[in-house]
């Protein structure tokens, strides 16, 4: 008996960003499109941006693209495909204006333009510096303000939501397809299978994956799974960014604008030690390069507090009126998570996990490219995939601040016309393959049945401790080797994790046994790939490969979960009209 | 740390009933949370929805020790125990913490709350001065967590036709928008004995607010508007 089927022009999983920009393409073009989200839109990891979102409009100065291109590519440095970027840094101006005219928050200048404030590695005239007033922002609550107005502007398109649904499995048919995907009805338990002409993944993030993580419960890389799962490799995945300034101890976020408003750090001496390791840039470098700062200052013994585990960010010399104007949510975050006032006491914080620069690998358009033959990037007909889930990749090694929102707008709506130009082409639904919907039965068996197993909430605390330990801010290779060797064993055990739990109703702990599912091929991704990677670039640095290496490694991972096998795949050095931004050496 | 929460499995349950948990928590447990957390490795029964864990999602909206709050940032040294928690009041129950939003998003939605402007955009931003933009602050902020509306009698006795507190401030976020142009359909939206005027000012929306909004202050803007218009 196979699963009741609901048919639909094209499926979007995932009602973040990226996936409601996707959906109000859609929508507006009159699309049968049906958006999975397993939590209410506003309530998708988006809503946690702070900051900004990076677009050169020049309001607070002479600004360009092409600037900010090059900020891209070095912050990437150089693995980003700068097609990609020069695409994104070209598009992100429109993207700011359609979000302004949508009716989207933005704090205000003087004469009525959008404000924009620094931030780390954005800089004017291609690196020299001074750094650039770049990111539009409301307050510190620009992912709040901006999901919500996405959200709006689909309730205004009539855009068709399934909340509380979580997607499963892809269903492809013998060519390789792309003819649907699998979903649970969170509230009954129902599996359906949505048959569609086309699947767009905007699934986020997964940095559950570590132990301290800046993330949602929710960014479980779910479209990860689900693609690696079908067949498709992961791009990338050793790429993590630790994002500098986590709350010491309960890993909150504290935007990267406290310092572009002015806030800097200090160690335990009272030193604001980003000067000696980024002379031009100092607080406002990029946030691989000041996260290890950070853990060398804590490493050599320079920390603060009683276990010298944390460093200090100090921001009371901005005076109460301006924390209160532009960043009030984070003083309404130290004081609940930290038990400090920042307009009065510098906040403890730590580099913590942030975001994955790595996924599903895509073009600039938000085609899901796989190998075919002996081509590296064949498009896979029918699958699209956009925002932090997908590697398009514009932030290659590391991602600069501002870019994750610039990137979900962007490509959100980049992935959404490439939908509907292949909807256009391709008027009829293929036909489901016979066997469809049978990996997901077979899991939900699996897991009804299985007796003598561990719990999801031990097996989930082993993965998390296995990617901290092994895989952070700086890499070893007996840890990463012993990394990939833990991990598989965790593998093992995630294939027999038992619930207690066999309701039908509305029942998570079936939720967070199948969100482990796709955390563990993450995790295993990463680390394999962490491992191979035999130099220090951006977000990945080895101790026992200290320098980049672009003879041998300007190259992007492709991992296979058959086999767990590896391929290797160029970077695009070729922008779509101007001149290749040649490497060089990264400094700040 | 003693708990005593709200268990109902319509799958199971022929009524719902309060289970005590008695948790050893750790040094790192600082939010009610982080205790629920710890309560569901214990038994994976028991279901809640949560997300962001830092206050800005909205998901972990309950009824803490008889007042609507968020888990994620009610310190657990503040709370008396036993702690009993329930779900949201006036809600249909879906399982154990988890409550049906439905009628409360209708409300929501109800208002149209996205920005009505039919003039073609300019080339650049729609200018808006900084004196204007901060006519949104204390409005925009809002995380649709529904602890103002299922904290509100208004709402209990007429989900269905009163818009709540929640719907009405974000009805008052754009009506206070310099950009949008649909003022007066918006306010014929409203001008209802029941959608707008159901509220009595009881403020039990101001108080449970865990963002630190006041849609008591917003609604008696609308009213404003309203009486305005008429003269």
């Amino acid at each position: 008996m196979s699963f009741p089927v609901r048919k639909f022009d094209a499926v979007i999983v995932g009602a973040g960003g990226s996936g409601l920009r996707a959906s109000l393409q859609l929508a507006e073009a009159g699309y049968n499109v049906a958006v999975l989200s397993k939590v209410f839109p506003t309530r998708s990891h988006t809503v946690a941006a702070q900051g900004g979102v990076g677009a050169a409009l020049g309001n607070m100065g002479e600004d360009s693209w092409h600037w900010h291109m090059y900020d891209t590519v070095k912050g990437s440095d150089w693995l980003g495909d700068q097609d990609a970027i020069e695409f994104m840094c070209r598009e992100a101006p429109k993207s700011i204006l359609e979000l302004e005219h949508f009716g989207m928050p933005f704090d205000r200048n003087e004469d009525g333009t959008v404000y924009q404030r620094p931030f780390g590695g954005h800089m004017q005239n291609f690196g020299a510096g001074p750094a650039v007033q770049r990111s539009c922002c409301a307050a510190d609550r620009t992912g709040h303000a901006m999901l919500h107005t996405l959200y709006q502007r689909n309730v205004r398109a009539n855009a068709n939501f399934f909340v509380e649904w979580m997607a499963l499995d892809l269903i492809r048919d013998d060519s390789g397809q792309v003819v649907g995907v699998t979903a649970m009805e969170m509230e009954s338990g129902d599996v359906f299978i949505f048959h569609a002409k086309a699947v767009l993944f905007a699934t986020g993030g997964a940095g559950r994956v570590y132990a301290s993580s800046t993330n949602a419960f929710i960014n479980t890389g779910d479209g990860l799974g689900i693609v690696s799962r079908a067949g498709i490799p992961l791009e990338d995945m050793e790429f993590w960014q630790f994002h500098p300034t986590g709350v010491s101890g309960a890993g909150v976020l504290i935007t990267e604008g406290v310092r572009g408003e002015g806030g800097y750090l200090l160690n335990k001496d009272g030193e604001r030690f980003m000067e000696r390791y980024a002379p031009n840039a100092k607080d406002l470098a990029s946030r691989d390069v000041v996260a290890r700062a950070m853990a060398t200052e804590i490493k050599e013994g320079r920390g603060c507090g009683e276990g010298a585990d944390h460093v200090l960010l100090k921001l009371d010399h901005l005076g109460e009126q301006l924390i209160d104007s532009k960043l009030p949510g984070i003083r309404e975050i130290a004081k609940k998570f930290a038990n400090v006032d920042p307009a009065r006491d510098p906040i403890p914080v730590v580099p913590t996990c942030h975001y994955m620069m790595g996924g599903i690998p895509t073009n600039y358009r938000g085609e899901v490219v796989a190998p075919r033959g002996s081509d590296m990037e064949a498009v896979v007909p029918g699958l699209y995939a956009a925002g932090e889930c997908a590697c398009a990749s514009v932030h290659g090694a590391n991602r600069l601040g501002t870019n994750s929102l610039t990137d979900l707008l962007v490509f959100g709506k980049s992935a959404g016309n490439s939908t509907i130009e292949f909807l256009k082409e391709n008027k009829s639904h293929k036909e489901l393959p016979s066997d469809a919907g049978e990996l997901t039965r077979a899991r939900l068996n699996r897991l009804n049945n299985q007796t003598g197993g561990e719990s999801v909430s031990e097996v989930g605390a082993a993965l998390r401790d296995t990617m901290q330990r092994t895989c952070g801010v700086f890499r070893f290779p007996d840890l990463l080797e012993s990394g990939v060797r833990e991990i598989k064993e965790v593998e093992q055990r995630v294939a027999r994790t038992e619930i207690k739990d066999k309701s039908k109703v509305f029942n998570t702990a079936r939720v967070e046994a199948l969100e482990l599912d796709n955390l563990i091929e993450v995790a295993v991704a990463s680390l394999v790939s962490a491992e191979a990677r035999k130099e220090s670039r951006g977000a990945h640095d080895r101790a026992d490969f200290a320098e980049r290496d672009d003879v041998n490694w300007l190259k992007h991972s492709l991992w296979f979960k058959e086999g767990s096998k590896l391929d290797y795949k160029a970077v695009h050095m070729e922008p779509l009209t101007v001149e290749t931004i040649a490497p060089k050496v990264r400094t700040y | 740390m003693l708990f005593k929460i709200y268990r109902y499995d319509p799958d199971k349950d022929a009524k719902p009933y309060m289970q005590e948990y008695d948790v050893e928590l750790q040094s790192t447990d600082r939010m009610l949370l982080d205790a629920l957390i710890r309560i569901k490795a214990m038994d994976d029964t028991l279901s809640l929805r949560r997300s962001c864990r830092e206050g800005v999602c909205g998901s972990d909206a309950m009824n803490i020790n008889g007042k609507n709050g968020l888990a994620c940032i009610t310190k657990l040294s503040d709370l008396k125990t036993p702690v009993e928690i329930r779900p949201l009041p006036g809600m249909p129950v879906i399982r154990d913490l988890v409550v049906d939003m439905s009628q409360f998003f209708k409300q929501y939605h109800s208002v149209k709350p996205f920005l009505v402007n039919d003039t073609p955009p300019p080339d650049k931003e729609r200018k808006q001065s900084p004196e204007e933009r901060a006519e949104l602050d204390g409005l925009y902020e809002c995380i649709l967590c529904a602890c103002c509306s299922t904290s509100c009698p208004s709402f209990w006795w007429n989900p269905d036709k009163f818009v709540g507190p929640a719907g009405l401030l974000q009805a008052y976020r754009f009506l206070a928008d310099s950009r949008d142009q649909a003022t007066s359909e918006r306010l014929d939206n409203l001008e209802d004995p029941y959608r707008l005027f159901r509220c009595h000012s009881i403020m039990n929306c101001v108080d449970v607010c865990p963002k630190g909004l006041n849609p008591t202050k917003a609604i008696g803007k609308i009213k404003d508007m309203l009486v305005k218009r008429m003269v």
